[in-house]
């Protein structure tokens, strides 16, 4: 196979300048003249054509959803971009955004142009003060140019206003219906679904919702057409009518115990070892990985014996051998030998405990107990019966036990019951024992 | 209309004023109205949120509600400077409590409060997306990588 050449990164690795005329000089900017030149619904096939998959988390097909809005709608329309970015160790956005803004709102204009939105709303994460410069500096430049405002390019008719619109830290912000609320300016409260956003979303209107690297994968699907995507990735099954394929490049960010953290862009379905030896420079310190997370931390954990999974979205799901939720964000972070997993469960069921908006009760107070137990494990005060617990606690919350209104209550217990289904002896260990985990003993319980 | 301005006549709630008309009053500019106001005030007493409900004409709950909500958002003073220690997997896994625990230890102070004399305000954060430098800690809103239990200590020896 020829050299992989990176696609969203390409400006970036050369350092290239963010600038309007700059990324123009590169070839910017072609794309929307291709998309200009067909039908709203033709630059909609062609993204359907290349099996996209949202980049967000949850891998739906990208031109699919789009098509899911009312024919003949006469608006408004809005297209919500999610750069919340706020699965923990995921950090391919703020790149993205910071480094090479144009790539990201070119994109945009040609998803508002399929989807005939006159209105786009970025919604970024208010930690990301660079990301933010850089994008309105992108869309000062836009409108200047003319790639924004009325008639874009002197296409009668094609208008677009894009606003940015920041939030104030809340994970949930992130989750799409909950982005609209904050979009409102209400409490992030995710919404009951059906309906879905596409029909009614914002401001009770038709929206599409898709994050930053799958709109910068529109801009290339568009310059270089669906084959070209298409000729990257894992093919879906044919023996697998409901597999969708792993089509196109992505984003992986590599963090935690490994000598090189960093962000690489491959074709979908490298495998962690490839990653984490090849491209992250290996287990820091010599030693080797216990657990790797493969996909932000509400996806589970592999094994050290399943480093060889390869990470897209047809290898790693709840009906796979390793049972991970998802690829989700294809965020790998390394835990190694010398780690407690009761330590990093117990770091995770904080962050859920804290970010359950708290509509949902099995999702409220479940994620509040399984912090508990995992505490009290953490403490040498477990109880032989507190792993079944746990596990039952897991197995309740979320979508799909039908328990919940939002995906965070089934991000919060997939973790749990991963990490007791393939640590269960390590956590019975410290339960036998009453021994405290290792960082327990270095530093004083907050 | 627009409301008459605060009667202390602090020139602060002139500034709010003119934010709140700039986004002409929408009640989905709220969040970005707080955000002014926490600038403006360094936090959001009550009176001002009392100020942006009538401003935007929205009831105080929902004003409440939304300040509440939102992490980022904080309804007591803070301290002179911040120090926030991300506590995302990735840092966490690199030692982000012991760095905690020095921070803590050196101020005296508990993650969510802030020294008696007003100086600094120690807290905690999810990931900021910068695990490749993990562990990261933002002093003063400048994030700082490969953070150690010294370094930490180093930067806030002037600040206390
Ligand atoms: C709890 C939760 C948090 C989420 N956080 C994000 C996020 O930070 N960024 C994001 O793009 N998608 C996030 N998603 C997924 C979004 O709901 C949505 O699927 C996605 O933005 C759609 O865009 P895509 O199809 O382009 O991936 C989250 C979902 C859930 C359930
Ligand atoms: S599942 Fe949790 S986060 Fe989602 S809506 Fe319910 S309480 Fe909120
Ligand atoms: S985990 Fe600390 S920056 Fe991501």
């Amino acid at each position: 196979m020829a050299e992989f050449e990176p696609v969203l990164l390409r400006r970036i690795l050369k350092n290239a300048s963010p600038s309007l005329e700059a990324y123009r000089a590169d070839g910017g900017y072609r794309a929307l003249d291709k998309a200009l030149a067909m039908s709203p619904a033709d630059v909609t096939k062609a993204v359907v054509d290349s099996k996209l998959r949202g980049r967000g988390g949850a891998g739906f097909p990208c031109g699919v959803k789009w098509t899911f809005l009312p024919k003949d709608h006469p608006g408004p329309i809005y297209l919500c971009v999610n750069a919340d970015e706020s699965e923990p160790c995921t950090f391919n956005n703020r790149i993205l955004m910071h480094q090479d803004p144009h790539q990201v709102l070119e994109g945009m204009i040609i998803a508002s142009y399929a989807i005939r939105a006159q209105v786009a709303y970025l919604y970024i994460r208010y930690e990301y003060g660079d990301a933010t410069r850089a994008m309105q500096q992108a869309i000062d430049e836009a409108y200047a140019a003319g790639l924004l405002g009325k008639n874009i390019l002197g296409k009668q008719g094609f208008d677009l206003d894009v606003y940015i619109h920041r939030g104030a830290g809340a994970y949930i912000c992130g989750e799409e219906t909950g982005l609209i609320e904050s979009l409102e300016g209400k409490r992030a409260w995710p919404r009951i679904k059906p309906p879905f956003p596409a029909v009614e979303g914002a401001f009770r209107k038709p929206t599409i919702v898709n994050n930053i690297e799958t709109l910068a994968c529109v801009t290339h699907i568009l310059d270089r057409g669906p084959e070209w995507f298409k000729s990257m990735g894992t093919p879906a099954d044919p023996a697998n009518p409901r597999d969708a394929g792993s089509y196109g490049p992505k984003l992986y960010c590599i963090s935690g115990h490994v000598n090189k953290p960093c962000c690489v862009e491959l074709p979908l379905g490298v495998t962690a070892r490839e990653l984490i030896d090849k491209h992250g420079g290996g287990v820091w310190k010599g030693r080797k990985a216990k657990a790797i997370v493969p996909g932000g931390i509400s996806m589970g954990f592999l094994t050290a014996d399943e480093i060889d999974t390869k990470l897209d979205f047809g290898s790693l799901g709840p009906f796979t051998k390793n049972g991970c939720l998802g690829l989700g964000t294809a965020a790998v972070t390394v835990i190694d030998e010398e780690t407690s997993m009761v330590d990093v469960l117990y770091n995770i069921c904080r962050f859920f405990e804290h970010e359950s908006c708290g509509q949902c009760t099995p999702c409220r107070e479940g994620t509040g107990w399984m912090l508990k137990i995992v505490d009290r494990i953490r403490k040498g005060l477990g109880r032989a019966e507190d792993l079944n617990i746990l596990e039952e606690v897991g197995h309740q919350i979320g979508i799909m036990p039908g328990t919940t209104i939002c995906g965070l209550a089934d991000g919060a217990g997939w973790p749990v019951k991963q990490a007791i289904r393939k640590f269960r002896a390590e956590f019975e260990s410290y339960i036998k024992s009453g021994k405290k985990t290792h960082t327990l003993q270095l530093v004083a319980a907050h | 209309m627009a409301p008459a301005s605060h009667p202390s006549g602090d020139k602060r709630f002139k500034i709010l004023d003119v934010t709140m008309k700039r986004h002409l009053y929408q009640h989905d500019a709220l969040i970005e109205v707080l955000h002014k106001a926490q600038e403006l005030f360094g936090f959001l007493e009550l009176d001002v949120l009392l100020y942006v409900a009538r401003g935007l004409k929205l009831p105080p709950s929902r004003v409440y509600g939304v300040a509440t909500f939102y992490h980022l958002f904080s309804l007591k003073p803070q301290g002179e400077h911040t120090c926030v220690v991300c506590m995302g997997t990735a840092c966490f896994v690199k030692g982000a409590d012991r760095l905690l625990a020095a921070i803590e230890q050196q101020a005296g102070i508990k993650a969510g409060q802030t020294t008696p004399n007003g100086k600094l305000s120690v807290m905690t954060a999810r990931c900021i997306g910068a695990c490749g430098i993990a562990p990261a800690v933002v002093f003063d809103g400048v994030t700082a990588g490969q953070q150690t239990p010294e370094t930490v200590q180093q930067q806030l020896k002037g600040w206390l």
